[in-house]
C-alpha cells in the first residue's frame, strides 16, 4: 500500500517560503511526476515526503498513517538520488542488501531478494564489484534496486535520469516505467524534463515558486492547460503563446496554438510569415516562421517531407477547436 | 603541473633539490650515525662521517642506565589512547558540524580551536593541583585524558574537513534505506573516511607522542614518556654526545619507522586536511 | 538536510565534544583567576589571603615583563617568516620535476617527527656546543672562532631550531597548494609572456594566500606555547625567557602561584588577541 496525502503542507527555508501552504493526494499505485522548472520546490516536495527535510507546517500521511514526525528511516519509503548515492565502500550485492540488513531480515531471505533484484535489473554479473567500476546505467540499476528489495510503501526519484546520457536515458525511462507496471507501487518522481513526465506519468503535478499549477494525467495536461504557464511549459516543441490583436479576435488576452494544430494552407490563413529555421526529424518537420508583427517565431509542424526552405512565405491556419483561451490573469477561459 | 621539462634543468632540479633535502636531514640522520660511534669519535674534529668502528655499546649503556621500555611504552600508551579517545568523541561531533551545519557551526569549530590557544602554562598549577586533588599526579590515565584534550580540537577540525568531502546525498541514502544514526555512522560514514580518519589518527599520534609540557611537567617515574626520559639526558650527560645520540635516536625511531610506512596518510594528514 | 530529527541528533553528538572542552577550559581558567588575586606561596605559608591587583601590577612592572613580551614576539615572528619564507621557495623547488621527488620529500618533513625535547637537545650539544660542536668544528675549519650561539645569540639560536621542526609543515602544506594550482592558469600566463617573477607575483602567491594564511594559524597556535625547545637548551637564561616560560618560572620554580597565575591571565589575554586576529582571517578563509 502507499498512499500519500498531503494537507496544506508548507516549508519555510528562515524567512523564506519556498512551498506555500499545499494539498496533495497520491493514490496506492499511481506513478506521480512532479515537473517544473529548476528552483521550483520540486526536490523540497519530495525530500519533505521523504522526511529529509521537516515541513514547517502542515500534515503528511503514509496510508492514512500521519508521518509528519517520523524521521525517514521509518517511512517505509525508498529514494533513489540523483547521484545515485551509492555506498562506494560496499560491492553491488552489499549495496543491495543494505537497507535490509538494517531491517535485521534473516540471511536466506536477504539472498532471496537480491538475485531476484538482480535478475530483473541485469546485475548478476556485476553483484561483486564495486560502484566504482560501474558505467552510469549500472549504477542506476543498482541504486534502484537497493530502492525495490525493500518493498517500499512507495518510490521516490529525485531526477534520477538526469546524469545519463541521452541514449541511456530513453532507455531507463522505459524500465523504470517497465518496473511500475510490474510492481504496482506508488512511485513519486521529480523531474525538470517535460518529456519523462509525459511519458511516464500516470498524473502529473506540475509546480512553479512552490506553487502547484496543475495535477492531472498528461492528456489533460495537454489538452487543457489551466493556465498560461503549464501551457508552455507541457508539450515539445512549445505551444506558441500570442497575445494582442490575434488573441482579442478570439475574446482572450493570450491565446496558445500548438505546432502540431497549425495547418500550412496554400493562401489566406489567419498568419503568414517567412520560414527561418527548419529542423528536419525524418518523422516530422518542425518550421520557425517568422510572422510580421510578432517577435517570437511561431513554431509549426509540417509532415516529413514537406520541400519547404530558409525564406519562403507561408500561410499558416491553427485548427479552430484547438485555440487554447487565457485572460489576462493568465487562466484558461473554459 | 606536467609541462615538458629538458631533462638538463631536470637534472639542476634533483641536484638541488636533494642536496637541500639533505642538509635539511643532516641533523637526524647524524644523529644516529653518531649513535654508533665511540665518545672519542663522536667528538672528533675534523668529523668522522662513516670511517669509524661502528658500535651499539651506547645503546647497552643507555638502556642499562634507564629502562627505555617503560618509557616507551607510556608513550605508546598515552599517544595510543589519548588519540583514541579523542577520535571517538571527535567523530560524532564532526558528523555534526559538516552534515547538520547551523550558523554556530562555524563558531563553535573557531572556539574549540582557540582553547588550544589557551596557554598551557596559565593553567598549568589548577591542573597540578587538581592532579594531586585527585591522586592521578604521574598517572597515565590522567596524562591520557590531557594530551586528549590537547588534541580534541586539532581532531574535531580534521575529521570535519574530511566528512565535508563526503556527498551528504549518501549519508541521506543511509537514512532512507532505514539506518539509525548510530549505523549510519558506523556502516557508511567510518568506512567511507578512512583515509581521513587515518591520516587524522596519524599525526595526532605523532602530536600526542611528541608533547613535552603536560609529560614534562606532570611525571616523575611511574608515567613519564619517551619525552621525560630524553630530557633526563639535558645536563651533563649531553656532553657524552654519543650516549645522547644513541637515547634520541632510540626516542625518535618508532615515529620515524611509523612515518616510513605511512607516509601517504602522513603526508596528507601533516596538512591538517586544511589544504586539498 | 537538516530536520528536526538530525538537529536534535546533532546537538546530542556535539555534546561530549563541547562539554569536555568547556571543562577543561573553564576549571582551569577559574583557578588561575582565583590564585591571580591570592597571595599563595605554597612553599612559604602557603595561602595568606586576598591580595586584589597586587599580583597583576606586580607581574608587569617586574623587569622580566617586558623582556618576556619581546623574546616571545621575536621567536614567534622569527620563526613565522623564515618557514614562510623559505616553505614558498622549498615547495616550488619540490614541485618541479625531478627524479626521487617522493624521498626527498621525506627527508624535508621529517624534523616534524622529531620530538621537541630531542631536537634541542641535539642542536644543543651536537651542532652549537662551542668545543665540541659540529657548528663550531665547521668554523674553526675556515679559520673563524667559533660561536657561542646559545649565549651570544640566544634567540636567533633558538629560531633557528624551532624553524627547523616547523619549516617541514609549512613546506607541505604549501606544497600541497602548489600542486591544486591549475597548470593552464600558468601556461596562459606564459603565453601573455609574463615573466617569471610576474607569474609568481601574480598568480601563484594569491593562490597560496589560503594556505599561507593556514600555516601562520597552525603555526602560531603551537608557537605561543612552545617550552621544550627553551626548557632544554637555555633553561630561560640570555633573554631567551618567553612569557610562557616567565610563568613556567614563577609558578614552579619560585613557587609564587599568586603572582605566576597573574601571569597566566596576562597569557590568556595575549593569546585570545591574537586568537581574534587569526581567527577573524581564518574564518573567512574556512569558507571555501
Amino acid at each position: 500500500m502507499g498512499r500519500i496525502t498531503l494537507e496544506k503542507v508548507q516549508k519555510k527555508f528562515g524567512e523564506t517560503e519556498v512551498i506555500p501552504p499545499l494539498d496533495l493526494t497520491i493514490e496506492d499505485g499511481e506513478f506521480v511526476v512532479f515537473v517544473g522548472p529548476s528552483g521550483c520546490g520540486k526536490s523540497t516536495l519530495l525530500r519533505l515526503i521523504a522526511g529529509l527535510e521537516d515541513v514547517s507546517s502542515g500534515e503528511i500521511r503514509i496510508d492514512g498513517q500521519p508521518a509528519t514526525d517520523l524521521p525517514p528511516a521509518k517511512r517505509g519509503l525508498a529514494m533513489v538520488f540523483q547521484s545515485y548515492a551509492l555506498y562506494p565502500h560496499m560491492t553491488v550485492r552489499k549495496n543491495i542488501a543494505f537497507p535490509m540488513k538494517m531491517a535485521g531480515m534473516d540471511q536466506a531471505e536477504q539472498d532471496r531478494r537480491i538475485k531476484k533484484a538482480a535478475d530483473a535489473l541485469n546485475l548478476t554479473d556485476y553483484l561483486d564489484r564495486r560502484p566504482g567500476q560501474l558505467s552510469g546505467g549500472q549504477r542506476q540499476r543498482v541504486a534502484i534496486g537497493r530502492a525495490i528489495v525493500r518493498e517500499p510503501a512507495a518510490f521516490l526519484f529525485d531526477e534520477p535520469l538526469s546524469n545519463l546520457d541521452a541514449a541511456l536515458r530513453v532507455g531507463m525511462r522505459l524500465e523504470i516505467s517497465e518496473l511500475h507496471s510490474r510492481l504496482e507501487t506508488t512511485m513519486i518522481y521529480v523531474t525538470h524534463d517535460q518529456v519523462e513526465a509525459m511519458t511516464m506519468a500516470d498524473k502529473i503535478v506540475v509546480l512553479r515558486a512552490g506553487n502547484i499549477e496543475q495535477v492531472g494525467s498528461p492528456l489533460e495536461l495537454y489538452r487543457e492547460p489551466r493556465n498560461v504557464f503549464v501551457a508552455g511549459f507541457i508539450g515539445s516543441p512549445k505551444m506558441n503563446l500570442m497575445s494582442g490583436p490575434a488573441a482579442q479576435a478570439h475574446g482572450a488576452h493570450t491565446i496558445g496554438i500548438r505546432p502540431e494544430h497549425l495547418d500550412v494552407v496554400e493562401s489566406g490563413g489567419t498568419f503568414s510569415g517567412k520560414v527561418g529555421v527548419s529542423e528536419h526529424l525524418g518523422s516530422d518537420t518542425f518550421f520557425h516562421v517568422h510572422v510580421d508583427a510578432m517577435e517570437e517565431p511561431m513554431t509549426v509542424r509540417a509532415g516529413g517531407e514537406v520541400g519547404l526552405r530558409h525564406g519562403d512565405m507561408i500561410h499558416l491556419e491553427p485548427q479552430a477547436d484547438k485555440i487554447h483561451r487565457f485572460d489576462e490573469k493568465g487562466l484558461r477561459i473554459a | 603541473m606536467a609541462r615538458a621539462v629538458s631533462s638538463r634543468r631536470k637534472a639542476i632540479n634533483t641536484a638541488v633539490a636533494w642536496a637541500i633535502g639533505l642538509l635539511i636531514f643532516f641533523p637526524i640522520l647524524w644523529t644516529i650515525l653518531t649513535s654508533f660511534k665511540t665518545e672519542a669519535q663522536a667528538i672528533a674534529d675534523p668529523p668522522i662521517f662513516l670511517g669509524f668502528d661502528w658500535t651499539l655499546e651506547n645503546y647497552r649503556i643507555v638502556q642499562e642506565r634507564s629502562n627505555y621500555m617503560r618509557f616507551l611504552w607510556n608513550s605508546v600508551i598515552i599517544a595510543g589512547f589519548s588519540t583514541i579517545l579523542g577520535v571517538i568523541i571527535a567523530v560524532p561531533a564532526a558528523w555534526s558540524m559538516a552534515f547538520v551545519p547551523s550558523r554556530r557551526t562555524k563558531d563553535i569549530l573557531l572556539w574549540m580551536l582557540s582553547t588550544k590557544m589557551l596557554p598551557a602554562v596559565g593553567v598549568l598549577y589548577p591542573i597540578y593541583l587538581i592532579c594531586i586533588e585527585l591522586g592521578v599526579l604521574d598517572n597515565r590515565v590522567a596524562l591520557v585524558v590531557i594530551i586528549m584534550l590537547i588534541n580534541l580540537p586539532i581532531i574535531v577540525w580534521m575529521l570535519y574537513t574530511y566528512f565535508r568531502e563526503i556527498p551528504g546525498e549518501i549519508l541521506e541514502a543511509a537514512r532512507m534505506d532505514g539506518a539509525s544514526l548510530r549505523n549510519e555512522i558506523l556502516y557508511v560514514l567510518t568506512p567511507m573516511a578512512v583515509p581521513g580518519i587515518a591520516s587524522t589518527v596519524l599525526l595526532n599520534f605523532i602530536l600526542a607522542w611528541n608533547e613535552a609540557f603536560w609529560t614534562l611537567n606532570l611525571t616523575a617515574v611511574n608515567a613519564a614518556p619517551l619525552t621525560a626520559f630524553i630530557a633526563s639526558y639535558s645536563s651533563p650527560e649531553g656532553l657524552f654526545f654519543a650516549k645522547l645520540s644513541a637515547a634520541s635516536t632510540m626516542a625518535i625511531a618508532p615515529i620515524l619507522i611509523l612515518g616510513w610506512f605511512s607516509q601517504k596518510q602522513l603526508v596528507r594528514g601533516l596538512t591538517f586536511g586544511a589544504v586539498k | 538536510m537538516a530536520t528536526q530529527h538530525s538537529r536534535s541528533a546533532a546537538r546530542l553528538m556535539m555534546a561530549p565534544a563541547v562539554f569536555v572542552l568547556l571543562v577543561w577550559m573553564l576549571v582551569p581558567l577559574g583557578m588561575t583567576l582565583w590564585f591571580s588575586f591570592r597571595q599563595y606561596l605554597p612553599l612559604r605559608g602557603g595561602d595568606l589571603g586576598f591580595a586584589g591587583w597586587d599580583n597583576y601590577v606586580r607581574f608587569v612592572t617586574s623587569s622580566s615583563f617586558w623582556p618576556s613580551i619581546y623574546s616571545t614576539l621575536i621567536i614567534v615572528g622569527g620563526v613565522l617568516v623564515i618557514t614562510i619564507f623559505f616553505g614558498i621557495l622549498l615547495a616550488m623547488l619540490l614541485d618541479q620535476p625531478m627524479f626521487g621527488q617522493g624521498i626527498v620529500r621525506i627527508l624535508v618533513i621529517a624534523p616534524f617527527f622529531v620530538m621537541p625535547t630531542v631536537s634541542a637537545l641535539v642542536w644543543k650539544n651536537m651542532f652549537m656546543d662551542p668545543t665540541n660542536g659540529l657548528l663550531a668544528h665547521l668554523w674553526r675549519f675556515f679559520g673563524a672562532d667559533p660561536v657561542v650561539w646559545l649565549s651570544d645569540v640566544p634567540l636567533f639560536s633558538i629560531v633557528l631550531i624551532v624553524s627547523w621542526q616547523w619549516l617541514p609543515f609549512a613546506t607541505l602544506i604549501l606544497l600541497t597548494a602548489i600542486q591544486s594550482l591549475d597548470s593552464d592558469q600558468l601556461e596562459a600566463a606564459e603565453m601573455d609572456g609574463a615573466p617569471h617573477l610576474k607569474r609568481f607575483w601574480y598568480i601563484i602567491l594569491p593562490h597560496l594566500s589560503r594556505a599561507i594564511t593556514i600555516v601562520l594559524l597552525i603555526q602560531t597556535i603551537f608557537l605561543l606555547s612552545i617550552f621544550a625547545e627553551i626548557f632544554v637548551t637555555t633553561g630561560g637564561a640570555f633573554g631567551t625567557r618567553t612569557l610562557t616560560y616567565l610563568i613556567f618560572q614563577r609558578v614552579l620554580e619560585s613557587q609564587n602561584i599568586g603572582l605566576g597565575s597573574a601571569g597566566g591571565v596576562y597569557a590568556i589575554i595575549l593569546a585570545n588577541i591574537v586568537a581574534i586576529f587569526l581567527m577573524r582571517i581564518v574564518g573567512k578563509n574556512l569558507d571555501t
